[in-house]
């Protein structure tokens, strides 16, 4: 293993969550005001995972009052508390971007995992 | 000792303690040996020469020089106190410590013959509405008054290829047993690029 690999391997972090693109996750961030830290959650649909090793990044997306608001987190961040996972979702693209161009309740339906017997 | 000589390893990127993503560039330095030392009565001024990397074979003028001690691209540091070294010595990388500011000097990529677009940040012309001006020189100058090109007008030619300092970099982590630095940001050239750090 290269020296570089070496370095990126010792900044994954091994305990994360395993998710997929299409489910629901609740996201608790580590917030830093003065001395006191504080978590922040942030909930919505996983639409894009990108990149690998500890580049890794995942997009999540949530309507606000009927807004579109996303934001995309480092999967191995020390800043990322938590990622609990709400939902399974079954998406039938790598990506979402579909839900974009959605307005409404639509915005937010990706099916559920239906589970395997 | 003030600097060493390393090799680009590449480049990633890391979490710093705030948690915060960070570019770094590896690379490998050290470790080098003094292979000659300058000094004020015999040279005019104090320096010593390190060598880094092995080679397989020297030529005659070379093996003279460097009395069989395989290295090649050999690099004089100026410093204060030559009476602290001598030849053969070993400097290794744990002359730098996370957190310092250092500059790295090196070769950069070459980019070929380059138009102002590149080599100067120019404007492009429009790309449609019938222009065919795009990524053209433009106008050099006025016409009869002065009736000269201004001297230090910037022009296509060749860009890149051309020794740089990159300046206020900081050291963020000095792996000793690896001969490993980590600085923040980018060091001039490419991967395998034989480069100078000198502390600032």
């Amino acid at each position: 293993m290269s020296i570089i690999e070496e370095i990126e391997k010792k900044q994954i972090n091994e305990k994360v969550a395993l998710f997929n693109v299409g489910d629901t996750v609740k996201v608790l961030s580590k917030i830093v005001e003065g001395n006191k830290e504080r978590l922040q959650a942030f909930e919505g649909i996983v639409i894009k995972r990108k990149g690998g090793s500890n580049r890794a990044t995942f997009t999540v997306r949530k309507l606000v009052q009927g807004i579109g608001v996303e934001r995309i987190f480092p999967l191995h961040s020390p800043k990322i508390d938590q990622i609990q996972i709400m939902k399974k979702g079954r998406a039938r693209r790598a990506k979402l971007y579909y839900l974009r161009n959605k307005i409404g309740s639509a915005a937010t339906k990706v099916k559920e995992e239906i589970k395997k017997v | 000792m003030n600097g060493i000589i390393a090799k680009k390893l590449g480049m990633t990127q890391i979490f710093d303690d705030k948690g915060d993503v960070i570019v770094v560039t590896v690379l490998e330095a050290g470790p080098c040996h003094v292979v000659g030392i300058r000094n004020q009565e015999k040279n005019g001024y104090n320096a010593i020469q390190l060598g880094f990397l092995a080679v397989k074979k020297l030529n005659k003028p070379e093996s003279g020089f460097l009395k069989d001690k395989k290295l090649r691209h050999i690099v004089e540091f100026k410093v204060e106190k030559v009476e602290e070294y001598k030849v053969g010595q070993e400097i290794k990388v744990d002359i730098f410590k996370p957190g310092e500011i250092i500059k790295i000097s090196g070769t950069t990529i070459g980019k070929g013959f380059a138009g102002t677009t590149k080599r100067w940040h120019h404007h492009r012309g429009p790309m449609t509405h019938g222009s065919k001006s795009h990524r053209l020189t433009g106008s050099i100058g006025a016409g009869t008054t002065p009736g000269r090109v201004y001297k230090g007008l910037n022009m296509p030619g060749r860009m890149g290829g051309v020794r740089v300092t990159n300046r206020s970099i900081k050291v963020i982590s000095v792996d000793l047993e690896n001969n490993v630095l980590m600085v923040k940001g980018t060091v001039p050239g490419p991967k395998g690029n034989i480069v100078e750090i000198i502390k600032s």
